[in-house]
């Protein structure tokens, strides 16, 4: 049994140590907002986060995340409050959308790093693919969130 | 009123009937989906008005949208034209995919469903305006009925119908089981272009909060009670086949249910997709890889090439291209080719299906639910009409959606699966799998005056047809238009000119891929444009500029691209500015690149200008975003873009070899709408893929005087000094 404990709620899970966190989280605990792009950490779908980290969860084995926090989409805020999500809807960033709970997951932990982040701060942690080429809006939404999340602070 | 003692309850009871059937009798659940922000068709509450919107009793108004959203805000600006005539209050306005069941069964109600060709706007916008200006006018005729006046005293906004005289007024949730029992003795006129309010105006996207929550559902977040995952593995090379498998080192793993032999794939189902993955992976199927195990991109392209030694099949001609050639001062020459080209949708396909003793659900994310219908129909051998297709969101489609060959294998494996299934492409497997746009080959012959104006041009082509899949009868003369996009209908005034086309067929399957033909063939034509500029010693802008006499519409496009792009402003060595002007889909669009070459040869594109004519706008934020999508797209072609055929195969799978363009790469991107105006309705979608790849390799040409003829720009050599 592996004891993972996903936006708060811990999981007692019997499945093999080596199933990528991913696949436990989408198809035994059916959060689905994370999702499937590629399978080998290339493109950033599936990133969520690891005791406040961003992570590719598609190549992390689910014993690897057991005992620490994982975040997902879903756990961010119980209501779009958190500053990405509201900097995303200002900016009417999502075309598609099937990558933005992955860029957003990165957004987040970029801005709690580094609360005024720069071009460069920006262009090295958001490695994550758009196919919609969505990237222009999610730079300013990344500037606008620091801004929503400095004002609460 | 009660909406059950009017005539509007018989409708009401079919909507209620269509959506426990495809939803909520089926025990179907969303994850963490608020109803309101889903897309499914039969979510809405209320009276029925017609098939396109049904209005709540607190005026909420639920629109359907028949086309796809892939990205492109259809599920926006089809409401926006709705509402336009509607004078409903916008921010009661909800969206949900309209159904391909009942559009079958009710005579195409929904008329057109497919999404493609930057045509939703182009097509539907008449009679969605007409759906939402019949609904107010048999709202006001409900309300003046009701206060015993004549309906032409009363008006509609805001939700509200008015009758200013008397000072009543009536919500439309108020009115709305009336005015679906209304019969008009005639439809009311619909708006023109001057006289809109909401059309026009940017209004931010309805599906953009269910996006940044996780809860918007794409084909592959189908979750159904007790449904199973699978996943395939297809022979490497198209038309080859399984010869055998042995099943049993996946059957030992755990949560493997079965593994399934197809004529040419081998499908391991079992409790999650990660075990089916795991499952297959422990298979070694053995494969008849048929004749084509041999063939690659070289060897095609060798063969599409030999074939420009020879004149092709006329698409076009003018006056004596070949004699004019002869006379002419000066002779320019050039071959270009452009490679195949995957649509790397981010989300592999997939498709979820359920096979009962009465009916089929579907589940998935399509360019044409249509189209899934039919094919369920087809590979299950039930009536069209059992067959449910749920429409979802698409994680992106470019084209790639638009073809149900997954649905087909995905249909065929529930079939033999007692439970729903829900069927995964792996990436890889999506990639090689795919069809791509065509490879083509280029070979040109211009001549020019001595005074460096045009006189003659021989234009070849060599590339694979779309439309020979598909309708062959289409392309029995040897000649299919979509392959010719920009070379038979191009604007610059050349007086004698052949326009000529070779046919190609590989194993290889090709499809629309975002643009169309118009991708490789700008490319080439709009670069070799620049080639006869230079050839001229002209400024490639003016050089088109005077090219065309008989389009005075594009002069402005180009003229505002170049001039907001800073077009003359001098730029230091190793870099440059590069233009290029292409009309598709109804739209003009002219780009302007600035682009960077460091020695060593690194590209790195700066900024993009764009100036697009569409004619009129529905959402201009929404236009803004697809432009900039189309470049983003367009600029990973040009950059990267290639599927290399090797051994009759796809050589890669996965992006660490698909390489795209990532935020760090992006340039900074300009829009200009010069908007025609008058009846001109232009799509948005594709036109700004196409004339990118060509500005970016005539500003590579301005940085470094190396000329592009052949993509990606990754495999050439741009080191200068």
């Amino acid at each position: 049994m592996i004891t993972l404990t996903v936006n708060g709620t811990q999981h007692e899970l019997d499945v093999e140590a080596d199933m990528p966190l991913l696949w436990v989280l989408r198809d035994l605990l059916d959060l689905t907002g994370t999702k499937f792009g590629c399978g080998v950490a290339q493109c950033g779908a599936c990133t969520v986060q690891l005791d406040g980290e961003p992570i590719r969860s598609c190549v992390i084995p689910v014993a690897a995340a057991a005992g620490r926090q994982v975040t997902t989409i879903e756990g961010l805020s119980p209501d779009r409050s958190h500053p990405v999500q509201q900097a995303w809807i200002e900016n009417d960033v999502a075309q598609c959308g099937y990558c933005q709970s992955g860029q957003i997951m990165a957004a987040a932990a970029l801005i709690k790093a580094k609360p005024s982040p720069t071009d460069a701060d920006i262009d090295e942690a958001m490695t994550n693919i758009c196919r919609c080429g969505t990237y222009q809006p999610m730079r300013t939404a990344i500037k606008r969130a620091a801004e929503l999340a400095r004002e609460v602070s | 009123m009660n909406a059950l003692s009017t005539g509007l309850s018989r409708r009401g009871f079919v909507k209620a009937t269509l959506s426990a059937g495809g939803g909520l009798a089926l025990g179907f659940h969303l994850p963490a989906l608020a109803a309101a922000d889903g897309p499914w068709a039969g979510a809405a509450d209320g009276a029925e008005i017609n098939a396109w919107l049904v209005i709540a009793a607190d005026d909420t108004v639920t629109i359907r949208v028949a086309q796809s959203d892939m990205g492109q805000g259809v599920f926006t600006s089809m409401p926006m034209i709705v509402a336009e005539e509607l004078e409903c209050d916008w921010q009661h306005v909800r969206a949900e995919f309209a159904s391909a069941n009942r559009s079958l069964r009710e005579d195409r109600v929904y008329q057109r469903m497919g999404t493609g060709g930057s045509n939703a706007v182009r097509i539907s916008r008449p009679y969605l305006q007409q759906a939402g200006a019949s609904a107010r006018e048999r709202l006001i005729a409900a309300a003046a009925q009701e206060w015993g006046v004549a309906p032409e005293t009363c008006s509609a906004s805001a939700s509200r119908v008015v009758h200013a005289p008397s000072g009543r007024s009536k919500r439309y949730g108020e009115l709305a089981a009336a005015a679906a029992a209304v019969e008009l003795e005639a439809e009311p006129a619909i708006r023109k272009p001057g006289e809109y309010k909401l059309l026009g105006t940017s209004v931010p996207k309805l599906d953009v909060p269910a996006k940044v929550d996780g809860s918007a559902v794409y084909g592959i977040d189908v979750r159904v009670p007790d449904m199973v995952y699978a996943t395939v593995a297809t022979c490497p090379v198209w038309e080859g086949r399984l010869s055998s498998v042995d099943a049993e080192p996946a059957r030992k793993l755990r949560g493997v249910i079965d593994v399934l032999e197809f004529e040419n794939a081998v499908v391991v189902v079992a409790d999650s997709f990660w075990r089916a993955k795991q499952g297959l992976d422990a298979l070694d199927p053995q494969w008849d890889l048929g004749e084509h195990a041999d063939a690659s991109t070289e060897a095609f392209l060798e063969r599409f090439r030999k074939a420009l030694d020879d004149k092709g099949v006329v698409a076009k001609e003018n006056g004596d291209a070949y004699g004019a050639l002869e006379g002419a001062a000066t002779v320019v020459e050039a071959d270009y080719s452009a490679p195949y080209l995957a649509h790397l949708a981010l989300e592999p396909v997939n498709c979820t299906v359920h096979i009962q003793e009465d009916r089929v659900d579907v589940w998935t994310g399509s360019q044409n639910p249509e189209s899934v219908l039919s094919v369920a129909a087809e590979v299950s051998g039930r009536p069209a009409e059992q067959v449910h297709v749920h429409s979802c969101f698409l994680g992106g489609g470019f084209g790639r959606r638009s073809r149900p060959d997954f649905v087909a294998r995905a249909v065929a494996v529930a079939a033999r699966v007692d439970r729903p299934v829900q069927v995964i492409w792996t990436r890889e497997e999506d990639t090689r799998t795919g069809h791509y746009r065509p490879l083509a080959a280029f070979r040109f012959q211009a001549g020019l005056d001595a005074e460096g104006t045009p006189v003659a041009l021989v234009n070849r082509s060599s590339s694979h047809s779309i439309l020979a899949g598909l309708r062959p009868e289409a392309v029995a003369d040897g000649l299919d238009q979509s392959s010719l996009s920009w070379l038979a209908d191009s604007p610059y005034t050349i007086p004698n000119l052949s326009v000529e086309h070779h046919l190609q067929r590989t194993h290889v399957p090709v499809w629309f891929w975002r643009a169309v033909g118009a991708t490789q063939n700008a490319f080439a034509i709009e670069s070799f444009i620049d080639e006869l500029a230079l050839a001229a010693d002209m400024c490639p802008w003016q050089f088109r500029r005077q090219l065309l006499g008989s389009r005075p519409d594009m002069i402005p496009v180009l003229d505002a691209a170049a001039q907001h792009a800073g077009w003359d402003r001098s730029l230091p060595a190793g870099r440059g500015h590069g233009i290029a002007l292409v009309e598709g889909f109804g739209s003009i669009c002219a780009q302007v690149a600035d682009v960077s070459v460091s020695r060593d040869g690194k590209v790195t594109v700066n900024r993009v200008v764009t100036a697009l004519d569409c004619g009129n706008t529905v959402n201009p934020q929404t236009i803004e975003e697809q432009v900039q999508s189309s470049i983003v797209y367009g600029l990973s072609a040009a950059l990267w873009g290639k599927v290399e055929i090797q051994g009759g195969r796809a050589r890669h799978g996965n992006f660490d070899r698909h390489r795209v363009l990532k935020m760090a790469e992006t340039p900074r991107m300009d829009t200009h709408l010069v908007l025609a105006g008058g009846d001109k309705w232009g799509g948005v979608g594709e036109p700004a893929v196409p004339p990118v790849v060509p500005a970016v390799c005539n500003a590579i040409f301005a940085a470094t005087g190396k000329r592009i003829r052949d993509l990606p720009l990754a495999d050439q050599d741009l080191s200068w000094s």
